[in-house]
């Protein structure tokens, strides 16, 4: 999962890190400079087809989340925000944020959280039903996989306007299910995000139009409950 | 007394190309469409308000609604209102505002051009869905914006002209470029409409 701290260079790699250290006049830290990447999708545009539409994934991720990080980097640099993660500078409604700036901060940090953990919590040929201590723990919760389904497409509809629908899993290590408007993350409450369902209108127009459930119908046909149990179990 | 889905005023491609005709019959015919089914549904569990008007029932925040209701009526009855606007006020040949909307256009904000610069710049800022707007408020000209189908009717404003700036009003064509559709939606608002509004 990706390391969110700008101090990240998996993404952008040491030849990167070392133009950056070549273009900065100003003479300070090398990791002062470390901006959040856009990262590669892990599947080719078309890969979660026909699911979810090869255009939708190249505009939604080239586009609308390029946007979010650009714009995320731009705050960091103007009101030189300080460098950790952003799960915790999202923490207790994105608290250590304070400033006019804090709404912008919370769209574009949370849009590129939500969006990272999206694209790594979908797969081709992946679906099915989740495994092991996940399945235990939705079974517990929810009576069953289907009925979790129910609950968690149900929290999609309901979502008026633009957001996402959510599984989390609680500091007491319960699961939950909500959703929430815009890109506000699960990380404002102090939940951990395991899977969400983007029901912004342009995770699915261009296939789906006005038609959010057969959206959401399909896209249980690509989650990778692989990594989404990694998420579940981790500390 | 049930609402009902206004017809649109044009054929779905008179827009065209600024607004692409499958947009305008899947917007009005099931965007717009839902709102007014989801609006007389919520209204059946509060039989009493059943000859309001739509301006009545959202008037001060939708107070009249009882609790239980109040968010629905917000959601599809400020939808209805704001797509009913919408449609009236487009289908036109664009230009300039003449008259008295002209003129106060020119003494409020300067000139045509600032006015479509402020409408386009609320509309690009409102982050997720919602409106940009042209209202009338205490009788003076003002520009902003709205979340979701909040109506401007909420907090005793009188709408004149709003840029639904939902994803569903542009993506088919422009995806994500919502600026492209704002610059666009010029070339086709009807300013006779928007004018019988302006006192």
């Amino acid at each position: 999962m990706t390391d969110f701290s700008r101090r990240n260079f998996l993404v952008t790699g040491a030849a990167a890190g070392a133009a950056l250290l070549l273009l900065n006049g100003r003479g300070s830290s090398l990791l002062a400079d470390a901006k959040h990447e856009l990262p590669k999708l892990p599947y080719a545009f078309d890969a979660l087809e026909p699911h979810i539409d090869a255009k939708t994934m190249e505009i939604h991720h080239g586009k609308h989340h390029a946007a979010y990080v650009k714009n995320l980097n731009q705050l960091i640099e103007d009101h030189r925000i300080e460098n950790l993660p952003l799960e915790q500078l999202l923490a207790n409604n994105a608290k250590k944020i304070s400033g006019d700036f804090k709404g912008t901060f919370i769209n574009n940090a949370g849009g590129h959280h939500n969006h990272t953990l999206f694209w790594s919590t979908l797969a081709p040929n992946a679906g099915g039903e989740p495994k092991g201590e996940l399945a235990d723990a939705i079974k517990s919760t929810f009576t069953d996989y289907a009925k979790f389904k129910e609950t968690m497409t149900l929290a999609g509809m309901t979502q008026f306007g633009s957001g996402w629908a959510w599984l989390v899993k609680k500091p007491d290590g319960k699961l939950e299910v909500y959703s929430t408007a815009n890109q506000d993350s699960p990380l404002m409450k102090g939940d951990k995000p395991l899977f969400g369902i983007d029901v912004w209108e342009h995770a699915y127009y261009l296939k789906y139009q006005n038609l959010r459930k057969n959206y959401i119908d399909a896209i249980w046909n690509v989650v990778n409950w692989d990594e989404v149990g990694k998420l579940y179990a981790a500390k | 007394m049930p609402f009902t889905l206004p017809a649109l005023p044009y054929a779905p491609d008179k827009l065209e190309p600024h607004i692409d005709k499958q947009t305008m019959e899947i917007h009005h015919g099931k965007h717009h469409n839902a709102y007014v089914t989801n609006l007389n549904k919520a209204l059946e569990a509060a039989p009493n308000l059943a000859n309001l008007s739509i301006e009545e029932l959202l008037a001060d925040k939708a107070s009249k609604v009882p609790e239980a209701q109040r968010q629905a009526v917000i959601n599809n009855g400020g939808g209805h209102a704001n797509h009913s606007l919408f449609w009236v006020t487009l289908g036109g040949n664009g230009g300039e505002p003449t008259g008295k909307l002209g003129d106060a256009i020119k003494s409020t904000f300067g000139g045509f051009a600032q006015l479509k610069e402020k409408m386009e710049d609320a509309g690009v800022k409102r982050f997720g869905s919602g409106w940009s707007w042209l209202v009338q408020k205490g009788g003076k000209l003002e520009i902003c914006s709205t979340a979701n189908q909040d109506s401007p009717i909420m907090t005793g404003d009188v709408p004149l002209f709003g840029i639904d700036v939902w994803e569903h009003a542009y993506y088919l064509k422009y995806q994500n470029r919502r600026p492209d559709y704002l610059k666009a939606i010029w070339n086709v608002v009807n300013w006779d409409e928007v004018a019988k509004r302006f006192k």
